[in-house]
């Protein structure tokens, strides 16, 4: 269209595209302009040689993308904002996000739905705002909220769950709440209450993108040994032998904060404040020159503290594309999903791994196979505990155990709350027979890392 | 001044953790063009922008259309100014130029980038002003016509520009890199071997390592000796009971490994360290010196890529046009070829190990102390290099040299081919197209079908299959383009109807999660070529999100 135009040929050729611009196939109030799912509807209506089996061509997909289909994002950060993004330009409407943080302006490099003054407002309230306000017909619902604050409910609404989170706990809980919504009759899994769960992580320039339908194929848990356990420094290296600038850094984080208190009584480092890694950062200094270790910077000691994984804008582009394209193949069974593991690494050229992840027989999640634990009676209590922290296959956090005993139930140990953690104290010392555990005793074991209590039994060896 | 510095680190901070601040200001001096504000230009630019590209420049000769709002990301931040309604918001932008839109929109992301863009098509730039694209760091090209990108090849390989190009096709996400000679110091390898020089110790380690007497050393010092002590007396011994010669094989290497089992015992002060079956235990650091045998003990060579890079004429032949890379790496080689006696510059890092801090401080300085040495002696000689060809001894700084040798064992070099040698029935590569294909469902396919649908645009001026009723008739005509592609350049191999029928069925479309994927990969490849950080890849990229499996070919 020239520039230069008549107003009058002008205005009606902006009538006539007023006209055109209705929806194929109406949606509520919203009118969608001539063309604008033009890329998605060619893999909606037309047939193809490599669709999905169950794939029948049709206009209706393209109306329960629009109309129907619910989508639950996790997490607003680095994948959440990629994720929100391309769901929403590939026909998804309605759509939830759970984020519990709020903005840093470290974010901004990557989380572009963010801007410089929205730092310190919660990340799902501002990412949903800005994708409902930018994106016509759109419903992108926030929840400032940890996802353990969210019930069965909740989850069980959802099509699909998509997850970009940053830690290995939340996506344990996620996994086993979706596993929890599971309905068995007859020991006969019902199908329809399966709730895809795509999963997403990246750090620096590697990433991951899977598929998992629970009950039906590898969980998270199946695939624990993946993420391997997060290795801290020996606390005599930390105490008296450092090495590292990172051994210094340590020691003033774990030793001298607790000692000195330098921000007043019961104020705890905070890695956000930048007072705190400044004086966190000069007794590092301190600390490295007295045994001669070079190293030590403000960037080094920040990361230290806050323990930072490197991120850029392009992996999570490219690891949130790939999950989101998944979520596309589920919800249209356009094409047949990722089955069910991609790998992905660009730091020598690109680099993509494409395999099936396992079910594990036994797996402490989703295998519905009570747990074996085989301890001699004169075993401490403490052995179990530390079992079920250090095994590469369970890496519980703080596991509550409780069992029944003559017909009561009764709390052997419990960390998270202080009163009880007091009481329990001393079970740990004592010996399973002691305790009044006999060979075949259930116990049932509570974690951050689950939603539902994990049962595991009790098996004497001599 | 200050204020900007600390607010840009803090915003970057992710980031400069990876590619560090030479690496970011590298970013901001350089000036990427890109051709085609598409779904997938807009996401490569949004993944330069956010990281901090100095300059972009956008040259897109269409209007916006329907599809673009519905697709772009741009779209994402279209309605931003809420007085208007929304309909008339459409209409505007639907008016609007592509490249004016996109650009307004991207800069919004960053304000430390500053963004242009010219309302043309390239061809027309190619037929009135082609040095238009030789100011550029890099030019990327998304969705071009094969007649476009072949003319911008030519251009920007004479001008030494490098060139990228990438295509969203339905489901097929493509990339060709095309660059001359691009040179890598810093590829920050993710797996590499330390440089401990076990096998021939230099005289300070050897000094160093005869200080420590294991045999008449307290309990707690002999524990927290440093496993590259333990590992080099072990040697010693070893050497001499075997000719100078190192373990070589497995047996070998485990009666090396039991040598220092037997070893681990202090003559004078009874066993403490029992477990408790009462069984003597090896003590942490022994442990390690026998986890390490198998790495340690490998000889210290000149790794096959850096000796490539020693051999090659660019380096042979230094000018006073010569990169500095290529300046130092005469340096290196001389220095190899000499006082180096076969190896390269000490690197000077050792890894943590267990070890009481002095032990390891001393040990780590030993090494760190060598590797300046050996710095200042290629300095030297890249000093003699310079001024024979005329040139200051400033012209490569000491920072420069030191990180040249650091890394002188994971340099790189990567060469991709023009397009012109990939097109011509004379040195297109054969062999591996046609390897490839012996499995039919290779990515391999992909690539001769966006070579064939280039063909249906140059016959039909249109892709195939773009509206339902084309679709089955463009099938047969895209067949026949299939097959003159491969008659033309006499490929002998099956590309099956279903790819064919697939590709009728993209009706070259561009859906996002796929233009998304490009996006971020495309971003990271240019981040690669102005950073010189990491390597790049060579030279033709495919990903399928069918099957969301991805290869790479050099054609």
């Amino acid at each position: 269209m020239a520039e230069g135009e008549e107003p009058e040929k002008k205005r009606r050729r902006i009538e006539e595209l007023n006209e055109n611009m209705v929806v194929d196939g109406g949606s509520g109030d919203h009118t969608d302009w001539q063309g604008r799912w033009d890329h998605v509807k060619k893999f909606l209506e037309r047939v193809g040689p490599f669709t999905h089996p169950d794939f029948e061509p049709s206009t209706e997909s393209l109306q329960f993308l629009l109309d129907t289909c619910k989508i639950l994002v996790i997490g607003a950060g680095g994948l959440g904002c990629e994720l929100l993004k391309d769901l929403a330009l590939s026909g998804f409407r309605h759509i939830h996000v759970v984020d519990m943080d709020t903005i840093d302006v470290s974010n901004l490099n990557r989380q572009f739905l963010f801007r410089p003054k929205d730092v310190g407002r919660p990340k799902a309230e501002v990412a949903a705002d800005f994708v409902n306000g930018r994106v016509p017909g759109c419903n992108v619902v926030p929840h400032f909220k940890k996802i353990q604050d969210l019930d069965e409910t909740f989850y069980r609404q959802f099509h699909i769950v998509v997850c970009g989170l940053d830690s290995v706990v939340a996506r344990r809980w996620m996994n086993g709440m979706l596993l929890s919504l599971l309905i068995y009759e007859d020991g006969v899994l019902d199908l329809s209450s399966i709730i895809p769960l795509i999963d997403g992580g990246t750090e620096g320039f590697k990433g991951n993108a899977r598929v998992i339908l629970p009950g039906m194929t590898a969980c998270i848990d199946c695939t624990l040994e993946l993420y391997p356990p997060q290795i801290n420094f020996p606390m005599c290296t930390i105490a008296s032998m450092p090495r590292l600038p990172e051994h210094c850094v340590e020691y003033v984080r774990m030793l001298l904060w607790p000692k000195e208190k330098p921000f007043g009584d019961g104020v705890g480092l905070d890695g956000d404040d930048p007072t705190h890694i400044q004086w966190v950062y000069q007794k590092s200094l301190e600390r490295a020159a007295e045994f001669s270790i070079t190293g030590v910077t403000y960037r080094l000691t920040q990361g230290v503290v806050k323990r930072i994984i490197p991120a850029v804008a392009s992996t999570n582009a490219v690891i949130a594309a790939a999950c989101a394209t998944e979520v596309f193949k589920i919800a249209t069974s356009a094409y047949v999903p990722l089955n069910n593991y991609l790998v992905f690494n660009d730091v020598d050229g690109l680099y993509t791994y494409t395999f099936e992840a396992e079910r594990k027989e036994n797996c402490s999640a989703c295998s519905q196979v009570p747990q074996d634990l085989q301890f001699p009676p004169s075993a401490k209590l403490q052995e179990i505990l530390d079992y079920l922290t250090e095994n590469a296959s369970l890496q519980m956090k703080s596991p509550a155990i409780t069992t029944t005993l003559d017909g009561k139930n009764k709390t052997l140990y419990l960390q998270t709350v202080a009163s009880i953690e007091e009481r329990t104290r001393p079970n740990l010392n004592k010996t399973l027979k002691e305790l009044g555990l006999v060979d075949g005793q259930e116990l049932a074991v509570a974690d951050v890392t689950t939603p539902q209590t994990v049962l595991f039994k009790l098996n004497f060896i001599s | 001044m200050t204020d900007n510095k600390t607010s840009k680190e803090q915003k970057y901070d992710r980031q400069l953790r990876l590619w560090g601040d030479h690496g970011q200001e590298a970013l901001e001096n350089a000036h990427v063009c890109l051709i085609n504000a598409t779904a997938t230009g807009t996401e490569i630019l949004k993944n330069l922008v956010l990281p901090g590209i100095g300059v972009f420049t956008l040259v897109d000769g269409h209007k916006v259309s329907g599809e673009d709002v519905g697709n772009n990301c741009v779209s994402i931040t279209i309605f931003s100014k809420p007085k208007v309604t929304y309909m008339l918001n459409d209409v505007v932008l639907i008016l609007q130029n592509r490249a004016q839109a996109a650009t307004e929109l991207l800069q919004e992301l960053n304000s430390d980038v500053s963004g242009n863009f010219v309302e043309e098509s390239p061809d027309k730039l190619l037929d009135n002003s082609p040095e238009f694209f030789h100011r550029f760091s890099l030019v990327i090209g998304v969705q071009l016509p094969e007649s476009t990108y072949l003319r911008l090849g030519s251009v920007l390989w004479e001008a030494g520009v490098p060139f990228l190009i990438c295509r969203t096709y339905g489901l097929i996400g493509y990339m060709r890199l095309i660059v001359k000679e691009h040179t890598v110091v810093e590829s920050h390898p993710d797996n590499a071997l330390e440089d401990l020089r076990l096998d021939q110790p230099f005289t300070e380690l050897k000094h160093h390592v005869e200080s420590y007497d294991l045999d008449n050393m307290e309990k707690k010092d002999h524990s927290h000796t440093p496993w590259i002590i333990v590992v080099a007396k072990y040697l010693e011994k070893w050497y001499s009971e075997h000719n100078s010669q190192l373990p070589k094989n497995y047996k070998e290497k485990e009666a090396f490994r039991q040598l220092i089992r037997e070893g681990n015992v202090i003559h004078h002060i009874p066993r403490i360290l029992t477990n408790e079956n009462g069984t003597p235990e090896d003590e942490e650091n022994f442990e390690e010196a026998i986890k390490n045998v198998n790495t340690a003990l490998n000889p210290t060579k000149v790794p096959s890529a850096t000796e490539d890079i020693f051999n090659a004429e660019q380096c042979e032949n230094i000018t006073s046009q010569s990169p500095s890379f290529w300046v130092i790496a005469h340096g290196v080689r001389d220095f190899v070829r000499n006082e180096g006696n076969g190896k390269l510059p000490v690197r000077g890092t050792i890894p943590d190990m267990i070890a009481d801090s002095d032990k390891f401080i001393k040990l780590q300085n030993v090494y760190r102390d060598k590797a300046m040495k050996d710095a200042a002696v290629v300095s030297k000689h890249v000093e003699a290099l310079l001024q024979s060809v005329g040139k200051p001894p400033e012209s490569t700084s000491e920072q420069e040299i030191k990180l040249f040798c650091k890394n002188a064992a994971f340099l790189r070099v990567v060469r991709c081919r023009s397009l012109a040698e990939e097109y011509s029935v004379d040195t297109f590569n054969k062999d591996e197209i046609t390897s490839c294909m012996d499995s039919t469902d290779s990515e391999m396919v992909l690539y001769l079908m966006l070579r064939s649908v280039d063909r249906f645009y140059q016959q039909h001026s249109r892709y195939p299959g773009v509206y339902n009723y084309q679709v089955e008739e463009d099938i047969n005509k895209l067949k026949l383009c299939v097959n003159s592609l491969l008659q033309e350049y006499s490929l002998n191999v099956n590309v099956k109807d279903d790819y064919i029928h697939e590709f009728c069925r993209y009706g070259a479309a561009e859906p996002h999660t796929v233009a998304a994927f490009l996006g971020g990969s495309a971003a990271q490849e240019a981040i690669k070529i102005i950073t010189h950080q990491f390597v790049p890849f060579n030279n033709t990229f495919l990903y399928n999100a069918m099957s969301q499996t991805s290869a790479t070919f050099q054609l």
